[in-house]
């Protein structure tokens, strides 16, 4: 019987997990892919908000803001690499700067610390590649860029060290109440739990309706995204928002904390929950909403585009409650943006809902709350480097040419826990892949060390999915 | 008998000439239109009546550091018999060491020509200074 | 710090053949470094034939071409490393690698030879939308797994891009029992040797769809199909065009971009057309004693032009360490117009030529019955007539000394221009 099951690992559940892990809880975290952080965590912007943007006396406000302050803390725990580089929203005409204005004081009602309104002159001293007709700009000190996966992975490996358990390609295909506890039904397995938490993203409406009868809706909000090569990661220093318009939200345009340039979303509501294409529409309204932005960018360098999908609901606020008619059952849904700047905050929330239907929790005194950092072969000086490679010669062979990442760092990804299984595991967590040749030189070698390092053999290496099958054989 | 004309690309120079060909009584047997050179003629009429293909290949080995070792015809075979020859090379499995040219099938499919290694792979245990995935080949065959 | 009079960045053809002739020319510090587990680059997974055909007289297949260098090196006894990887080179020619026995490296060179080759353009690089499932590779890592490691990579396949490499695969693919089901192509003619077409295409019946591209694809985890269509003269996909093939496999052969990360941190200037750095007819770079050959500088079509260009990369570090250079001086300027693309090498300093000097060049378009033009400084120096020049294929160009020292040129130019009909 477990105490508490969270069903979906992105960056809410992973959130939630690790809070749990600080108390005598069993906990844990069902996930229906084949690995954690596999949904809209891994496909967004990766911003962690200021605040100034979400309606006032919402939920999202409130979490917003505190969610924000605790950033520091938390990566600094967890080594996950998170930069507060700021924030611009940029306006090209009066009306623009008519909403700066309502938007900041939107942000001081909120609680946003540090905003200003620059002048022209202070904006492009402060971002000199924007086009020469913007007029000024809502800065926001608090903002930040952070790695998504690579915290909800950080997370996820802190929870299990501190006891959470995980399940991995379990759908959950139906929930029952039984008396005082819930059986929940994921994979080939009967789950008895006496709480569930419902981090399910996008599928959040299909978990609630499996137990309550108060009904809401997900609407996959599609967002495209384009990544350009690091040449072009020092164009602009902070996030850059315009304003929304007519013509829409526009693009955003940010570094990222490995130095890459991404720009996006685009914002699409599809109808499945599976559209995860990128379009040539898509690629063409980012084009067209970045030069109106940038000056001199050059889409020659965009190594990869992807998409994500966002879980909106019709309220516009996050549904973080236990169902009135499931006590025991606590939605955490529509978690769309802020969702990832608030998930340490919501995590605290839940926490307090939990306490509340369990009463007194007693705290695990064994929890620790660092975690192993991932090695940065070519962030350590020639000293570490050298010392690290007469420990271990398997740091002395470069795998990922682009980004110099060693099958020292590839092994020990393969055998953390939740570890890497697959090459977009070992995409998210080392990072071979990500560079401009887009795995062209690593993969063979990638999967020649996934297959010995799990016993497996080559043809059996996925990409991602179970079914994700690369090779389909041998020659003969 | 007249046939229908057939049309084909040289290849028997960069230019690529389009050229026609069809059967008649000529003494010959053929006539070909469209070539720039004589070097065309002799091209077309071979396509027609024996066209002939270098096969390229990898064929299993065993013993050595790597389980593919490249092949060929060291001619060039009818391209009516590719894929027999093809089933007959994917039959074989070869060991270690095998030396740039060896022969590893003798005339296949009694067309005078013979499956070739590509290269020399060396026994794995030959090999100095195997550590890890590292080697440095020392002796040469 | 290790000290070595010329090192040689790149074991394939190129490096290769740079360090047995900077060997030849009395150099004997010579050190080879190579990433991968054995030398000969990129040939080793080039099983087919067609190589050799100018320097040999024969067909050989990569690995054979490979071998005859790899041979001679080793007999030589030049020094090399596998397994390593260059980190970081400088302007002083401080080369820092890494391998799992000498851990890190740091390499003093007097001259160094730039000799990387390529890497392969990639499906984001072109911005093919749809989904993004396992089974899309680029056909040189197909050829890589199939040829090398003897493993298949897909049942029913589609290829994008008419390049030699789509091509080559589509036959290789097919011999191993797979469905070659089309290769399309974007431009209006292919970008592959017209034997290939041939011999690849043609003998397989697999249809070729020129003017064509990939416009979606579909499949979660695996491909599951693809959808081409029909471009305008402005490569925009045609609405109403599409034919859409069930497949589980999308190979792109898109093109290849000369990887030239380690020249970029060393601060040598590179040619925004060809990728390469900018190289004088000694094969030097922007800076002193640093050479570059092979695919590093620009693609080449013949790996037999590459053992010329890097036999002259390697004889001209040969003379620089010894102290034979000529300097850096009156430098003309070499530049294709009107129909070339791009034209190497872009600089000449006439007192480093004996005899002559062969520019080498690529049009951008398919053109019949031309003549390409060699001018200097806008005076017409000489003409030479092509009845068929093709983008897929290198042209080359001669010229003498005389040609040359006729009057005093700062800018040499080579143009198209069309036949009188």
């Amino acid at each position: 019987m477990f105490d508490v099951a969270v069903i979906g690992a992105g960056i809410t559940g992973t959130f939630i997990a690790r809070e749990l892990s600080k108390y005598q809880l069993r906990v844990l975290m069902i996930e229906k892919d084949n690995d954690i952080a596999n949904g809209t965590t891994k496909a967004n912007s990766a911003i962690v908000h200021a605040g100034y943007d979400v309606l006032q006396g919402t939920l999202k406000a409130q979490l917003n803001v505190k969610g924000n302050k605790m950033y520091e803390e938390v990566c600094r725990e967890l080594q996950v690499p998170f930069k507060r580089i700021g924030s611009l929203v940029i306006a090209f005409n009066n009306n623009e700067i008519k909403l700066l204005e309502e938007l900041y004081k939107r942000g001081l009602s909120n609680g946003v610390p540090d905003m200003e309104i620059l002048s022209r002159e202070r904006v492009l001293a402060l971002e000199p590649n924007l086009n020469d007709d913007v007029i000024g700009a809502l800065y926001a000190k608090t903002a930040g860029i952070v790695g998504p996966w690579e915290l909800a992975i950080a997370l996820a490996e802190n929870a299990l060290e501190n006891g959470v358990e995980l399940f991995l390609n379990s759908t959950v295909t139906g929930i029952k109440k039984i008396k005082d506890f819930y059986c929940v039904k994921a994979g080939n397995q009967d789950i008895n739990t006496k709480l569930v938490i419902n981090c399910a993203g996008i599928y959040a409406d299909k978990i609630n309706d499996m137990v309550s009868d108060i009904h809401f809706k997900m609407l996959p909000f599609k967002g495209e995204y384009n990544l350009f090569d690091k040449n072009a990661g020092d164009m602009v220093n902070t996030i850059i928002f315009r304003c929304p318009s007519d013509a829409g939200k526009g693009v955003v345009i940010l570094p990222t904390v490995h130095g890459n340039l991404l720009i996006g979303p685009t914002s699409e509501l599809v109808d499945s929950k599976d559209a995860l294409q990128t379009t040539s529409e898509g690629l063409k309204f980012i084009q067209q909403h970045t030069k109106l932005t940038l000056k001199g960018i050059n889409f020659g360098n965009v190594i990869t585009s992807f998409t994500g999908l966002r879980a909106k609901t019709m309220l516009h606020d996050f549904i973080i409650e236990e169902a009135e008619d499931a006590l025991g059952f606590i939605n955490v849904a529509g978690i769309d943006s802020p969702g990832l700047t608030a998930a340490p905050a919501i995590a605290e929330y839940v926490l307090n809902l939990i306490k509340h239907r369990l009463g007194n929790i007693q705290k695990n005194e064994k929890f620790s709350s660092s975690r192993r950092p991932n090695i940065n072969f070519m962030e350590l000086s020639v000293e570490e480097k050298r010392k690290i490679i007469q420990k271990d010669p398997k740091f002395g062979r470069i795998i990922c040419r682009c980004e110099g990442i060693t099958e020292g760092e590839i092994i020990d990804v393969i055998h953390r826990k939740p570890g890497a299984k697959t090459l977009d595991g070992v995409k998210r967590r080392a990072r071979p892949g990500s560079g401009r040749c887009q795995g062209g030189f690593c993969t063979p070698r990638v999967m020649e060390i996934i297959a010995r390092e799990l016993g497996i053999d080559i043809t059996e290496v996925v990409k991602d999915g179970l079914d994700s099958y690369i090779l389909t054989g041998e020659t003969k | 008998m007249i046939l229908e004309p057939k049309d084909m690309i040289c290849i028997a120079c960069p230019l690529g000439c389009r050229l026609s060909i069809y059967e008649d009584n000529s003494a010959e047997g053929f006539i070909v239109s469209g070539n720039k050179c004589l070097r065309g003629i002799d091209y077309a009429v071979k396509e027609m009546t024996n066209p002939t293909r270098v096969l390229t290949t990898t064929v299993k080995i065993s013993k050595a550091f790597f389980s593919r070792i490249p092949v060929r015809t060291n001619g060039a075979i009818p391209k009516s018999l590719i894929y027999e020859a093809m089933k007959l090379i994917n039959c074989i499995e070869i060991q270690a060491p095998v030396r740039m040219g060896q022969v590893l099938i003798k005339n296949i499919l009694d067309t005078g020509v013979d499956i070739i290694a590509s290269r020399s792979m060396y026994e794995r245990e030959m090999l100095d200074h195997i550590k890890d995935s590292t080697f440095e080949v020392k002796k040469s065959l | 710090m290790n000290n070595y009079e010329i090192v040689v960045i790149g074991g394939g053809p190129a490096g290769l053949a740079a360090a047995i002739e900077a060997r030849k020319n009395g150099v004997k510090k010579i050190l080879l470094i190579e990433r991968d587990r054995e030398l000969g680059g990129i040939l080793q997974q080039c099983i087919h034939n067609g190589f050799g055909l100018h320097i040999f007289k024969e067909e050989l297949t990569g690995p054979e071409y490979a071998e005859r260098y790899i041979q001679e090196l080793i007999t030589m006894g030049i020094e090399y490393k596998l397994n390593t990887m260059v980190i970081e080179i400088t302007k002083n020619r401080q080369i820092t690698a890494i391998n799992t026995i000498d851990g890190i490296m740091h390499i003093q060179g007097k001259a160094i030879i730039l000799a990387m080759g390529c890497r392969e353009r990639t499906r984001g690089a072109v911005r093919i939308p749809g989904t993004r499932p396992a089974g899309i590779l680029t056909a040189g890592m197909a050829q890589r797994f199939v040829n090398m490691e003897g493993y298949m990579i897909g049942k029913r396949i589609i290829i994008l891009g008419s390049g030699d490499i789509g091509l080559i695969m589509a036959r290789r693919l097919t011999l191993e029992g797979a469905q070659v089901l089309a290769v399309a192509e974007i431009m209006p003619f292919s970008g592959g040797l017209t034997r290939n077409i041939v011999q690849c295409l043609e003998d397989y019946n697999i249809p070729l769809f020129l003017s064509h591209t990939v416009v979606d694809i579909e499949g979660q985890d695996r491909v599951k199909a693809v959808t081409i269509a029909k471009v305008d003269k402005n490569s925009i996909p045609i609405k109403g065009t599409e034919k859409r093939f069930e497949c589980d496999t999308l190979l792109l052969s898109v093109g290849l971009i000369p990887e030239n990360e380690l020249s970029k941190c060393a601060g040598i200037e590179l040619d925004k057309v060809t990728g390469g750095s900018i190289v004088n007819e000694s094969m030097e770079t922007s800076i002193e004693g640093i050479f570059a050959c092979g695919n590093v500088v620009h693609v080449h079509d013949l790996v037999d032009w590459v053992t010329e260009e890097s036999k002259r990369a390697g004889k001209s570090a040969a003379k620089y360490v010894k102290g034979e250079s000529t300097g850096r001086y009156k430098v003309i300027n070499i530049k294709g117009i009107n129909g070339v693309r791009y034209v190497i090498p872009q600089l000449l300093r006439v007192k480093n030529i004996t005899e002559s000097i062969n520019l080498m060049m690529r049009v951008d378009n398919i053109y019949k019955n031309i003549k390409f033009i060699v001018k200097g400084n806008g005076q017409k120096i000489k003409e030479i007539k092509r009845a068929h020049v093709a983008p897929g294929e290198i042209e080359t160009i001669k010229i003498t000394l005389n040609e040359l020292t006729y009057r005093d040129y700062n800018e040499i130019s080579v143009e198209i221009v069309k036949e009188e009909a």
